[in-house]
């Protein structure tokens, strides 16, 4: 009755504005919502929009049929040229079935690999766990575009005039082998398999052993319990890392390129790389459109089968003890068996790539003639061969500038990337269940369903122009940092909202009761409190800005370059010791990094995006 | 000191109703418990007299004055409406030293350091930890934190002292002496109390009133032992008790200035003094006796008051003896001071006091005659 007939009062009007205006808390999430649609939402619809409007660059193909065609027409030309066009076949359709070859590949060798070795190292008694453990994990750390070089170093043969170790040793590598679809394949596969190992292990270790030790009681074979038991329950985790795996071979750039371009083997990724920076970039637009749809309509997928199944969660129990199940006499076999697998796969390509960079030659063999500290640290005048235009790369300004590059881009991006994702899980964590919680989760979640090198080519369309008060932002550090710290804030935030939910209301509350004003509750409260989760976060953003690739490469300029693309770079002008000698440089750094942050603050590189 | 008045308050979250048009006035100095079975409402009330929650609808006043005008849209801050909060959680900031956790609000209020130190140690004294000021909450036991948590609430000597479930985390001995505490803490410092919990032995051995909550609706607001007594409806009464009391089926006809019932235990006649102000039907009509397990009483030899029954089970538990037994087709719970041995199927005789029965009508569920305890506690 009385909420029917409340009487409109100026009062209640001028105290809720007021209330409104007063809170810091309201105008914090107002500003971030408004940041997050300009940074996020805008962009996408304004390539969107930009597909669909005629360029001045295409503007007399298309008066060829149209005659009173204007710039800024509407046009369906980019779509039409790109679907139906006479090229449409080499354009599209050849890329997108290689696209769809590799990661349908990768997803089916790398994540029946990576649930089987979770399985061993978590369920059964074999015996070395520790060694093989680590052994499976520091590919992860390896970041994917490195792995390629590594592969080059090993299968390179002699098209474009600097034979691998293999070739060296006199075998003849054909094509097929050393470049495109297969090496493509083994080498995501030999990086995304720590991708399903990492969930599936979780998802096994959440799994109470009494559970299968209830079957064992009712007299169930150990294949059978495995079958029916442990199968069902960590199936979600499994196919929930398969689409995943589905989703991030479908868009990755640099092992595509590295590998597939001097054969001309173009997948969706590259070939749209190739319309930004040299063809019509509206071409190239329409594709990231298509791969963003692909890409993430797989993880929507993803949630919409299995994201409701996923609560077996529950079943864990406190974890207590796990027996292990017996491998008989096969354990030793299966170590050994796996020892191999992992000094083939990871040690052995990795220490041909170090060993490449102290060679004259490459394929040439380690004797003393062949051996030169020159790719490191000779002066242009000790060059060992005629082809080489750079000096050692410490001797290189390049390279030095580069460094510089990657550090501040590292140490800035993942500064300003951990603060946001802390204020962007405060809100989510405080705004659980509300409109503002909800909306900042969903926006923020956007940049997670793009591949890298798609969301870059969205920042292009739209900072590249001016827009109002900002400047073009074509070919500047602010672009490659503003792109790098939105890709990661899907990352970020999660982080930061695993930290605010520890971070009960009720000690907030407590301070609000004994007086403290908002800020006062966040600077003696709430940051002393998330410090830790800050430095865990900055951390893990940390590394995966410093392995980054495929989301910088679409900025590169001279100016702005990073010792990922310079070694992206030497590596297509066919000097192999000098790109090889700068992936050691960053692998050396990324490994570092994780051992820095293992140590301070016990993060789990789980955690972290390949 | 503080009277804290709340009026026709209404209370959302989204669509679902969680307090409909309570009205409570709680009086200065009243240890006031709200009373219910989880998610009935309590602590949404305690956290809007807090200000940590905002309700849609009512008014609220602080000694006569507006701290909550929702047709204005009106709230005042927490830290403006003179009281303080003792969370379920504790919420002691695990960053701070006890010391600084209880001087935080000091320090915000400005407080001269002398004078803070003080009232600290003050503080922590009067909770007997003054030892551990300088520890940090993880480094202390449950108990401990809690004298903590108290002794930050009671530092700022707030007028009104609201307790969300403090005890809940503590076990059953600690409970017993924090009880024991908080009744202590109430008389010394005299402040309005508003005490959560569902714990209605809390409730009953330190409150000078019980609000008793069910469903987002205050169903009875009473003195402790007026509500152990008389129990407005047959829900209130069910869970008011420990063991529970007894419900026997029986029959009610108004026969004049007599309420005449009859069930397995006997017919009883009822003088009209012994009625509540419900409307009574006329004619016969069903109704339902509250037996108090302690109300009746098995006798060594037969007397007037007394009737036949069979035990079905005894649980002697050394300082009481629980005895289940049948009369007529009913099963009643008795419990005996002491130590007594029955046999399975043994014969006794109950000797029963008539007056001090509940008598509800079972349509309506509600009381329709009181305990005859409660009019001898008027006189």
């Amino acid at each position: 009755m009385a909420e029917n007939k409340k009487p409109f009062s100026w009062k209640k009007l001028k105290n809720q504005f007021l209330d409104i205006v007063t809170n810091p808390f309201n105008m914090i999430v107002f500003i971030s919502l408004v940041l997050l649609i300009f940074l996020i939402a805008v962009p996408l619809i304004r390539m969107l929009r930009t597909t669909f409007v005629l360029a001045a660059g295409e503007l007399r193909r298309v008066q060829k049929t149209t005659p009173d065609a204007q710039v800024g027409d509407f046009t369906l030309y980019y779509w039409k040229y790109l679907l139906t066009g006479k090229l449409a076949k080499a354009n599209f359709f050849t890329p997108l079935l290689h696209s769809l070859t590799i990661a349908f590949f990768v997803t089916i060798v790398a994540v029946p690999l990576g649930a089987g070795l979770a399985w061993l190292m978590v369920r059964s008694d074999l015996p070395g766990k520790r060694w093989l453990t680590l052994g499976i994990m520091i590919p992860y750390m390896i970041p994917s575009w490195c792995k390629s070089m590594a592969w080059l170093a090993v299968f390179r043969n002699n098209r474009g005039g600097s034979p691998g170790f293999l070739q060296g040793l006199g075998l003849d590598i054909p094509d097929w082998l050393a470049y495109g679809p297969i090496a493509i394949i083994l080498c995501m596969v030999l990086h995304y398999y720590a991708f399903t190992y990492i969930m599936v292990s979780g998802s096994l270790r959440s799994i109470n052993s009494e559970l299968e030790e209830m079957g064992e009681i009712q007299g169930a074979s150990k294949v059978y319990i495995l079958r029916s038991i442990t199968l069902p329950l960590v199936m979600p985790a499994v196919l929930s890392s398969a689409i995943m795996t589905l989703s991030k071979s479908i868009g990755t750039y640099g092992v595509a390129a590295n590998l597939g371009l001097r054969i001309s083997y173009y997948t969706l990724a590259t070939k749209m790389h190739d319309f930004i920076n040299t063809g019509s970039a509206t071409v190239g637009y329409c594709m990231a459109i298509l791969l963003i749809l692909m890409a993430s309509g797989t993880i929507w997928a993803n949630q919409a089968f299995i994201g409701t199944r996923k609560s077996y969660e529950t079943i864990g129990g406190k974890g207590g003890h796990s027996t292990m199940m017996k491998l008989g006499s096969a354990r030793y076999p299966i170590m050994v068996f796996l020892g191999i697998f992992l000094i083939f796969a990871m040690f052995v390509p990795m220490f041909i790539l170090v060993m490449e960079t102290f060679q004259i030659r490459t394929g040439a063999g380690y004797g003393p003639d062949n051996l030169t500290l020159y790719n490191w640290i000779g002066d242009m005048k000790d060059a060992p061969r005629d082809m080489v235009n750079y000096p050692g790369i410490f001797k290189n300004p390049e390279f030095f500038s580069s460094l510089k590059n990657t550090v501040v881009l590292t140490i800035v991006g993942s500064v300003i990337t951990a603060f946001c994702g802390c204020l962007l899980g405060y809100i989510t964590s405080r705004g659980r269940g509300k409109w503002y919680g909800k909306l900042v989760e969903q926006l923020v979640f956007i940049p997670y369903l793009m591949p890298a090198v798609a969301f870059a080519a969205i920042y292009l369309a739209m900072f590249s122009r001016k827009i109002g008060p900002i400047p073009s932002l074509y070919g500047t550090f602010t672009i490659i940092l503003l792109a790098t710290v939105v890709k990661h804030f899907p990352f970020a935030s999660r982080s930061g909202t695993a930290t605010m939910m520890q971070i009960s209301t009720e000690l907030e509350e407590a301070a609000d009761i004994a007086g403290a004003s908002f800020w006062k509750r966040l600077g003696t409260i709430v940051i002393p409190l998330a410090k830790g989760g800050f430095l865990s976060g900055f951390l893990l953003v940390f590394i995966s800005i410093a392995k980054e690739l495929d989301l910088i490469i679409l900025f590169m300029t001279p100016s702005t370059r990073t010792l990922s693309y310079l070694s992206f770079i030497y590596s297509k002008e066919v000097l192999p010791q000098m790109a090889d000698a700068i992936s050691v440089v960053v692998l050396i750094f990324v490994l570092f990094s994780y051992i820095l942050s293992n140590l301070a603050t016990g993060a789990d590189i789980g955690k972290s995006w390949g | 000191m503080s009277k804290i008045e709340l009026i026709h308050i209404d209370k959302y979250y989204g669509t679902n109703h969680v307090l409909h048009d309570v009205n409570l006035t709680i009086e200065d100095g009243d240890f006031m418990t709200l009373l219910g079975p989880s998610g009935c409402g309590k602590t949404t009330t305690l956290r809007v007299v807090s200000g940590l929650e905002r309700p849609q609808g009512g008014v609220m006043l602080i000694n006569g004055k507006k701290a909550i005008d929702c047709d204005e849209a009106f709230y005042l801050e927490p830290s403006k409406r003179g009281l303080n909060l003792v969370f379920q959680s504790y919420a002691l900031w695990p960053h701070m030293t006890v010391f600084d956790n209880v001087a935080f609000g000091l320090k915000i209020k400005k407080m001269p350091a002398e004078e803070i130190r003080k009232t600290v140690r003050n503080a922590l004294e009067r909770m007997r930890i003054g030892e551990f000021e300088k520890r940090y909450p993880n480094e202390l036991s449950g108990g401990q934190q809690q004298r903590v948590a108290i002794a930050r609430a009671i530092a700022s000597s707030p007028e009104l002292l609201l307790l969300d479930e403090p005890l809940s985390n503590l076990d059953a001995k600690l409970r017993t002496d924090m009880r024991a505490e908080l009744k202590r803490l109430h008389k010394e410092l005299g402040t309005t109390i508003i005490y959560v919990t569902h714990d209605q032995v809390e409730a009953l051995t330190m409150s000078t009133k019980i609000a008793l909550f069910e469903n987002g609706k205050l169903s009875q607001v009473d003195k402790p032992m007026d509500l152990y007594l008389n129990p407005n409806n047959l829900r209130n009464a069910d869970f008011i008790g420990n063991p529970r009391i007894n419900f026997i089926n029986g029959k009610a006809c108004i026969k004049g200035d007599m309420m005449n019932v009859k069930c397995s235990l006997g017919e009883f006649n009822y003088p009209k003094e012994d009625w509540t102000n419900e409307d009574m039907p006329a004619g016969e009509f069903d109704c339902v006796l509250g037996v108090r397990p302690e109300q009746i009483k098995i006798a060594e030899e037969p007397a007037d008051n007394t009737i036949t029954a069979t035990v079905y089970a005894g649980q002697p538990a050394g300082s009481e003896t629980l005895v289940t037994v049948h009369v007529g087709g009913d099963e009643l719970l008795l419990k005996q001071i002491g130590i007594a041995e029955y046999d399975i199927d043994q014969e006794v005789l109950l000797k029963i006091k008539p007056d001090r029965f509940n008598v509800y009508n079972k349509e309506t569920t509600r009381l329709i005659k009181y305990s005859r305890n409660k009019k001898k506690a008027k006189e």
